[in-house]
C-alpha cells in the first residue's frame, strides 16, 4: 500500500444520549495520564497489605454495596442463561482458594485450568488469585501435546479440567507429568477417574470465606504461553500490578462504564480472554456474556440482541465470517444498544471496519498487543477518528516507536543506540518499558527474556509503521510465527510432531494466507525414500498431527515435496516456502543451498 | 445418489478433514463437534469436501441443518442432484 490512507477516515460525532467516553479528548488524557493515578482507581489490599487482583475484579465491589449486580451472565450452549453475581462469584473463588489451601498448595505454585467456557473456570481462576498462586490457562482445542508441554515447562501442581478433556487427553500423560499433584475434574459429580478428584465434592466442603493475604503487587498471578520461531513454547509471567493495566486499558480502550454489558468473545485459554474476558470487566464492574458454544453467526447475533450487549470485543476471523454470512442476517435484529466494538487478533482488514459501519451501525475499533504486554497497547478510541486498517495510537501511559532494521531482522544501531525511524518509514514496532502489565520474564528462560529487550525498548517481533498524524499500521510479523484465527503458533512445534511419523523426513511449516482465519496452516512435508506420496498417507499424516497437537495448531493441509529449501547453516527458507506457495517473487536467495 | 452413498460421501469427506475420527465409533445422530475436535475452520473445509463429493453446497444459514451425520446426509437427499 503505498497511500497512508486508501480508505476515507471515519469521523467521530458525539452520540445523541450516548454515553459520554471515558476518554473525551485523546491528545489531553496522554498528557495528564500517569500509571501512579491509574492505580488509585483501584483499592489496595485492606490495611496497605499490596495489590491483588481478585480482590480488585471481584472482593471490593462487594464489599462497596454492588455483590447483588450481576458479574456473569454464562451462556451455555443449550439452555437458559445462568448469571452469577458478584457476591457469588466471590463466595465461589472462596470456596476455590480454601480448596487450594486444604490441598497445601503454596504460593506461587502454578495452577492450571483446561476447560471450555464454563463458570467453574472464572471461579478457579479468581480463588487461584486469592491464594497467591499463578493462573495459567490452557485453550481446550490443545491436543496432549501442547498441553504436556505447557504443563511441564509451567511445572503444574494444579490443574483443573473436565471428565471429557481429561480422559481424552490429559489420562495418557500423567506418568509424564510427576508434578502434577492434583487433577480437580469439574462436572464430574461425586466420581471420577482415578487419580483424579471431584471439584464440586471439594468445593461443597469448603467454606464460604477467605481473607486474601497480603500479595505484593510483584508476585506472580498469571503465566501466559506464546510460541516463538523455534524452540518450545514461552511462559510469559505476568504480576499482580497488571491489573492496573487491566483496568485503565478497560476503561480507556473499550470504554467500560460501570454496569454495562460487555462481551468479550475471546476464550480464557489466550490471553485476551483473561485479560479482558475475566478480569478488566470485572475490575470495570460490568457484567461479562460468557459464552459457551463456538461461533454461529445466527446465535452471535442474537446474543448480541437478547443480552442487550453495549460493548464487544471479538475478533478479525469472526468478523470476516458475519461478513460472508451477509448484512441481511445482521438487520433482522435489534443491535440498538451496542455502542462500541473493538476487534483484536490480528489487524482488522480496512473492508471489514467499514462493513460493519453499514451492517451493525457502528465501526470497528481495532486494537494491537500481544501476550507479552499483557494488555492493549495501541488502540482505536471512542473519541478519536477512525483510519480503517490502522491499528489506532498509544494508549496514554505508552510510548510507542518504530525502530530501524536491516533485512535479516537486527536492528540497526546507531552509537551502539537502536534508532527510531520517521513517519512512513517501516521498522520493528517497539514499546518503552514501565507499564505495569508487562511480562516479567519468560518462564526458567532469562537469556529468551533478555534477548526481547534493546538499548531501553521492548522489541515486539512486529514489523509496522507510524503515518505523520501518529497512527500505527501493521506491515507484518518480523519472524516465522503464525497467526491463525487470532491464535499464535510456532512453526517449529508442529513440524516436529509431524517428524514423529516414521515416513517424515523433514518438514517445513508456514502460514498460508485465508480470507477468513488470516492464515491457514500449511505443511510442506519430504518422504523418506520409498514412501508412497498418497492420500491414505496423507491422511495418516494428519491425523498423527491432529491427534496430538489438536485442530488448533495441526496443520490443515499436507503437500508432499522432494526437498525443502534451506540456508547454508541448515535451517529451513520458511520465508522461501511462503513465497512459493503465493507465487511471488523468491528474493535474495544469495544463502539458499543451491536447489 | 442413493442415501448409502451420500453416507459414504459425508464419512469421506469427514476422514478428508478429522482422519484420526473413527467413523465406527461416531453416533451418526450426535453433533459431530461433540465426538470429533474440530474446529469452525476443519467444518468448513468439510462441507467443501461433501460439496466436491455431491455437487451440493450448504450455504450459512443451514449450517444448523448439518451438524450430526444422519442430518447431513438427510439434507443432501433432499438437494442432490438439483439444479444449481
Amino acid at each position: 500500500m503505498t497511500s497512508t490512507f486508501a480508505w476515507p477516515a471515519i469521523p467521530k460525532a458525539p452520540r445523541p444520549g450516548g454515553a459520554e467516553p471515558n476518554m473525551p479528548d485523546y491528545e489531553r488524557e496522554c498528557e495528564t495520564f500517569t500509571w501512579e493515578q491509574a492505580e488509585r482507581e483501584l483499592d489496595g489490599l485492606p490495611g496497605r497489605a499490596g495489590l491483588n487482583i481478585a480482590h480488585e475484579a471481584v472482593t471490593r465491589h462487594v464489599r462497596a454495596g454492588h455483590g447483588g449486580d450481576c458479574a456473569l451472565r454464562w451462556l451455555p450452549r443449550a439452555g437458559a442463561p445462568e448469571e452469577l453475581t458478584y457476591e457469588e462469584l466471590e463466595r465461589r473463588s472462596n470456596r476455590f482458594a480454601n480448596v487450594l489451601e486444604r490441598l497445601g498448595v503454596a504460593r506461587g505454585e502454578r495452577v492450571f485450568c483446561f476447560t471450555g467456557r464454563i463458570p467453574a473456570l472464572y471461579a478457579a481462576a479468581l480463588g487461584t488469585l486469592k491464594h497467591g498462586c499463578v493462573f495459567s490457562p490452557l485453550f481446550s482445542a490443545f491436543g496432549p501435546e501442547p498441553a504436556r508441554q505447557r504443563l511441564e515447562i509451567g511445572d503444574a501442581r494444579v490443574l483443573v479440567t473436565t471428565p471429557a478433556l481429561y480422559e481424552r487427553k490429559i489420562a495418557q500423560l500423567r506418568g509424564s507429568l510427576p508434578d502434577l499433584r492434583h487433577v480437580l475434574l469439574a462436572g464430574a459429580g461425586e466420581g471420577g477417574a482415578a487419580g483424579t478428584e471431584s471439584l464440586e465434592r471439594l468445593l461443597g466442603e469448603a467454606s464460604d470465606d477467605y481473607e486474601i493475604p497480603a500479595t505484593d503487587p510483584e508476585e506472580p498471578a498469571l503465566l501466559h504461553f506464546t510460541s516463538g520461531t523455534t524452540g518450545m513454547p514461552k511462559g510469559a509471567v505476568h504480576v499482580h500490578q497488571a491489573v492496573v493495566a487491566h483496568h485503565a486499558t478497560g476503561r480507556l480502550a473499550l470504554d467500560l462504564h460501570a454496569g454495562d454489558v460487555f462481551w468479550c468473545t475471546a476464550d480464557p485459554g489466550w490471553v485476551t480472554g483473561t485479560s479482558y474476558g475475566i478480569l478488566s470487566p470485572l475490575t470495570n464492574r460490568v457484567t461479562s456474556v460468557v459464552d459457551a458454544a463456538e461461533f454461529d453467526a445466527e446465535r452471535w447475533y442474537s446474543t448480541l440482541e437478547e443480552q442487550q450487549v453495549n460493548v464487544w470485543y471479538t475478533a478479525p476471523t469472526a468478523v470476516r465470517m458475519l461478513m460472508r454470512a451477509g448484512a441481511e442476517l445482521a438487520s433482522g435484529f435489534d443491535l440498538g444498544r451496542l455502542r462500541f466494538i473493538a476487534s483484536v487478533g490480528e489487524p482488522l482488514n480496512p473492508e471489514a471496519v467499514v462493513w460493519a459501519e453499514d451492517a451493525l451501525g457502528l465501526p470497528i475499533h481495532d486494537n494491537w498487543w500481544q501476550t507479552e504486554t499483557g494488555g492493549i497497547m495501541i488502540s482505536n478510541y471512542a473519541c478519536m477518528e477512525i483510519r480503517p486498517g490502522s491499528m489506532g495510537k498509544p494508549l496514554p501511559g505508552v510510548r510507542a516507536g518504530i525502530l530501524a532494521r536491516d533485512d535479516d531482522g537486527d536492528l540497526l544501531l546507531r552509537d551502539g543506540e537502536p534508532e527510531e525511524v520517521g513517519p512512513g518509514v517501516e521498522g520493528e514496532l517497539a514499546l518503552r518499558p514501565g507499564w505495569p502489565s508487562m511480562f516479567r520474564a519468560y518462564l526458567g528462560e532469562e537469556e529468551r527474556y533478555r534477548r526481547c529487550f534493546a538499548g531501553g525498548w521492548y522489541r515486539t517481533g512486529d514489523l509496522a509503521r507510524r503515518d505523520e498524524d501518529g497512527y500505527f499500521w501493521f506491515v507484518g510479523r518480523g519472524d516465522d510465527v503464525i497467526k491463525s484465527a487470532g491464535h499464535l503458533i510456532g512453526p517449529f512445534e508442529v513440524e516436529s510432531v509431524l517428524m514423529v511419523h516414521p515416513d517424515v523426513v523433514e518438514a517445513g511449516v508456514i502460514g498460508k494466507p485465508d480470507p477468513v482465519a488470516g492464515s491457514r496452516i500449511k505443511a510442506f512435508v519430504v518422504l523418506r525414500e520409498g514412501a508412497e506420496p498418497d492420500n491414505a498417507l496423507r491422511r495418516e499424516i494428519l491425523a498423527l498431527a491432529r491427534t496430538r497437537l489438536g485442530p488448533a495448531v495441526a496443520p490443515k493441509e499436507i503437500e508432499f515435496v522432494a526437498d525443502l529449501p534451506r540456508t547454508r547453516s541448515g535451517k529451513i527458507m520458511r520465508r522461501l516456502l511462503k513465497a512459493r506457495e503465493l507465487e511471488l517473487p523468491e528474493g535474495d536467495t544469495s544463502t539458499l543451498e543451491t536447489a | 445418489m442413493t442415501d448409502a452413498e451420500l453416507r459414504a460421501a459425508v464419512l469421506d469427506s469427514l476422514a478428508e478433514v478429522a482422519p484420526e475420527a473413527d467413523p465406527g465409533a461416531l453416533d451418526p445422530a450426535r453433533p459431530i463437534i461433540d465426538q470429533v475436535d474440530i474446529d469452525s475452520m476443519d467444518f468448513l473445509d468439510f462441507l467443501v469436501a461433501v460439496a466436491e463429493r455431491t455437487g451440493v453446497e450448504v450455504p450459512e444459514r443451514d449450517y444448523a441443518a448439518v451438524d450430526t451425520i444422519d442430518a447431513c446426509v438427510a439434507y443432501l437427499a433432499g438437494r442432490v442432484g438439483e439444479p444449481a
